[in-house]
């Protein structure tokens, strides 16, 4: 079995070194990359990886999940949903305090509520649903839901929807605001400095809300904007900790067999990254559903899971990642097979029109990848032309539909309600923007099926609707899906719980601690 | 001379404008709209977001608009507000600047000594071996790119050696004051500087040792030699002096290329200077950030040309400050 299938599989297991359980130690100091750097770091202005990363340690919002993705308190330490499944009810946490000392209460969420509807589109897109928020008491939230939501207890996470400050906030101009690169947040570490391209240091918070913990004294993010840099830096001891995706995945073997070092593929269940190929179904050989097919086909993506991605990940069965609600393999197959792939061109009337790739411009990964794909559409007769771009003009083209085939991923929200349907209903389809549909797939099956998902009860109904909606998307291919990615986590073995929930190193390190 | 530095000055300043006025239309040429990098990092992007962002960047008024309102706050020494990182744009220069200084400074004083010593005992000795070993590495040198002298000087010094950081300004979390932090710095300094250095020291000693031997051919040099001078003051005084006009000429040009240099070089060593801001303020096409860097580098080659033309009278006297 080749090296990387195997360090994959064992990174499909958790670790590729055993853990035992042991009593957590007090302090110390953690080391970790940080890239890039965040453009600022109060996370309700701005949502991006990098600002979560860090900020999700000073930052908290109501709910944690589980790597099943089953909520957990945070700040809320109960909640409790009504009969007709409209109303929420969450009970705060007494005696959490923000850093500066002022208590956090329930009109801070309320204020966060309001905040968020105007600053994070993805929040807002959340809480669509919610017809009204109202606080009883300083310890309680209640939401009251238009209609039935199936995924509310899931948008509470930090990065989703974290808890801003109000006494801070209010009434100032939120985008000047100085706190917003000096943020003031409930979590297990404070932030203290920020030295521009060189590091961000987060320091204890002494008066956290749960007794006897964070364990670590600092937290230092080096901000190191090269790859090759960035493996040297662990290499020579400088930083304790990789976050996924922080170096090349051609170095994660060789950096996985260095001396005391631990590699996990866990944390990004929450996530799923999935990666595959905007198709553009509204002009040209594409717009028929056989050349989409015959794309699927001609792909191999066992060679880019075992090769380009050193055997990391797992091939996608379609628009669900597996680690995601409601996922289900029971559609069509599109196994690598070049012949059906040029049967099902010349079925289509393919004459050789160009059809133009747009690679993702992420680093020598995605660059590989790109000339693979390309290789392999080529040997099945397509025409294919790759236009080179860095990742700001990618995006422009990707909006405004000027492509044939491109390369994505997308993080899923762990539920098709969330994180999936946005990409193939039609009321996603909205030139200018480039995470719905910009594949411009319109079905009214597809559209009603989501439409219903997202609020029927019980849990059953719901599967039963996803998975139909599955299969029918598979056959259609509006996307040609690729991989479920994986983003292994590097650190040196004496950094120990740093991933515990399903959101990895982007919850915090509030359970991590080093043993010394 | 004091009206020959006005004069210049006041030219600088209309260059200047004219500069970023020209690199307020290049930068809107490329395509790539700040709101819609925005919207995608922040993993949504809907219409509100993104006409949000477009009315924060101020990108919904027409362009002569912000052309106008852009120019009028360069006027008054306000480079304008980076939205993507939330701050001041003339702040977040001023952190990085002094970072980028050292660095070309220290790359330019090095590369500017050693190309000038080497290409001095190169045409001291031409024809010779130390000439042909000389020639030899300035030319590779000059042609190695310089993220890959980068690399290799990381995985020898670094991964190898274990003799010098690889990357950052300075030990972070070492807390260092004073002597010790200064060491610090420059131990940090040293490959970044020598690398960047390197490349422009293999054009200087091609330069100075090329201008050395014709200069050595013309007369002067043969009546100062008649005269009876030494040959290591005619080297020295007439030689060298008279063949580093072309070398200073190149050196004022090389200012703007130094800082070009820098981006490639920051980002290697991971040392936090304006390279560094302008090519991520580049790939996030932060308008104003990116502009303001442009200005500040311009200002910055200006500078460095005005410097170079009052060199070159030092150099040679003969030339006199036009009024």
């Amino acid at each position: 079995m080749p090296k990387r299938v195997l360090l994959g599989l064992l990174l499909a297991c958790g670790l590729t070194a055993p853990t035992l359980a042991q009593e957590p130690k007090t302090g110390g100091v953690i080391n970790a990359v940080i890239q890039p750097e965040p453009p600022g770091l109060m996370l309700a202005m701005v949502q991006n990886g990098p600002v979560q990363m860090v900020s999700g340690n000073i930052f908290e919002g109501l709910l944690r999940y589980s790597p099943k993705l089953e909520p957990q308190p945070e700040l809320a330490e109960s909640w409790s949903v009504s009969e007709d499944a409209k109303t929420y009810t969450f009970k705060l946490r007494k005696g959490v305090t923000w850093h500066d000392g002022k208590p956090f209460t329930a009109a801070d969420v309320l204020f966060s509520i309001e905040m968020l509807k105007q600053t994070h589109a993805r929040a807002r897109n959340n809480l669509a649903q919610v017809d009204k928020v109202e606080a009883p008491d300083d310890y309680t939230v209640v939401f009251t839901l238009k209609q039935p939501f199936g995924p509310f207890l899931g948008i509470f996470e930090v990065g989703s929807m974290p808890m801003v400050p109000k006494h801070l906030y209010e009434g100032t101009d939120w985008k000047t605001n100085p706190y917003n690169n000096a943020p003031v947040g409930t979590g297990p570490f404070m932030f203290r400095e920020w030295q521009k391209g060189s590091f961000i240091r987060l320091v204890k918070n002494p008066n956290y809300h749960e007794k006897g913990k964070p364990y670590l004294d600092e937290i230092y993010w080096q901000i190191i904007p090269d790859a090759a840099a960035r493996s040297v830096a662990y290499e020579t001891g400088k930083v304790d900790v990789l976050p996924g995706g922080s170096v090349e995945n051609f170095d994660v073997p060789r950096l996985s067999k260095l001396k005391d070092t631990c590699v996990t593929g866990a944390g990004w269940e929450f996530f799923s990254p999935l990666a595959w190929l905007w198709l553009n179904n509204r002009q040209g050989p594409l717009a028929d559903k056989r050349v989409r097919q015959a794309v699927m086909y001609a792909i191999d993506r066992d060679f880019a899971k075992d090769v380009i991605w050193n055997g990391l990940g797992k091939v996608a069965t379609g628009p669900s990642a597996s680690t995601i609600k409601y996922y289900t393999d029971d559609v069509k197959k599109y196994p690598y097979d070049p012949a059906k792939a040029k049967a099902l061109l010349k079925e289509a009337g393919y004459k050789g029109e160009k059809i133009r790739l747009l690679p993702l411009a992420y680093g020598e990964t995605w660059q590989r990848w790109g000339e693979a794909v390309k290789q392999n559409l080529q040997d099945v007769g397509i025409n294919i032309e790759t236009i080179a771009t860095d990742v700001a003009g990618g995006n422009q083209k990707i909006g405004d539909w000027d492509y044939d085939i491109a390369f994505t991923y997308l993080y899923q929200y762990g539920d098709p309600a969330l994180g999936v349907g946005r990409n193939y209903v039609s009321s996603a389809i909205a030139k200018g923007q480039m995470f719905n549909n910009v594949e411009g797939y319109s079905n009214p099956e597809i559209d009603k099926l989501f439409a219903d998902g997202a609020v029927a009860t019980p849990d059953s109904k719901r599967k039963e609707i996803y998975e139909k909606a599955q299969k029918i998307l598979v056959e259609d291919v509006p996307v040609a899906w690729m991989l479920e990615l994986q983003f292994p986590t590097i650190t040196r073995c004496k950094v120990k719980n740093l991933i515990t929930t399903g959101i990895g190193v982007n919850d915090g390190f509030k359970d991590a601690w080093l043993d010394k | 001379m004091l009206s020959f530095i006005a004069q210049r000055v006041l030219k600088g300043v209309i260059v200047l404008l004219a500069i970023v006025v020209l690199n307020f239309f290049l930068i809107r040429l490329a395509p790539g709209d700040p709101a819609v990098v925005m919207a995608g990092e922040a993993g949504a992007s809907d219409q509100i977001f993104v006409n949000q962002l477009r009315e924060k960047f101020g990108l919904d008024k027409p362009l002569p608009e912000q052309l106008f309102l852009y120019v009028k706050g360069v006027v008054t020494l306000d480079l304008g507000f980076s939205f993507r990182q939330q701050a001041p744009v003339a702040k977040l220069i001023g952190e990085r600047l002094p970072a980028t200084l050292l660095l070309t400074l220290t790359a330019f004083a090095i590369s500017l000594a050693l190309g000038i010593l080497f290409g001095t005992f190169a045409a001291r000795f031409a024809g010779t071996f130390l000439d042909t070993a000389i020639t030899v590495f300035a030319l590779i040198f000059y042609a190695m790119p310089i993220f890959w002298v980068a690399l290799m000087g990381i995985l020898l010094f670094s991964v190898t050696m274990d003799w010098l950081p690889s990357f950052g300004y300075e030990t972070v979390g070492a807390n260092l004051t004073g002597f010790a932090h200064a060491v610090d710095v420059a131990k940090h300094l040293i490959m970044p500087a020598m690398t960047l250095g390197l490349f422009f020291m293999a054009t200087y000693t091609r330069m100075t040792r090329a201008s050395m031997l014709e200069v050595k051919r013309l007369d002067f040099v043969k009546t100062a030699r008649a005269k009876g001078l030494s040959d290591a003051v005619i080297q020295r005084r007439h030689v060298l002096r008279n063949a580093l006009l072309p070398v200073v000429t190149l050196a004022g040009v090389h200012s703007g290329t130094l800082i070009g240099g820098a981006v490639i070089t920051e980002t290697v060593f991971a040392w936090p200077g304006i390279g560094r801001l302008m090519y991520d303020a580049l790939l996030q096409r932060d308008y104003n950030l990116l502009l303001g860097v442009f200005v500040i580098c311009s200002a910055m080659v200006l500078i460095f040309n005005l410097i170079t033309d009052l060199v070159y009278r030092l150099v040679d006297p003969r030339i006199e400050f036009a009024s």
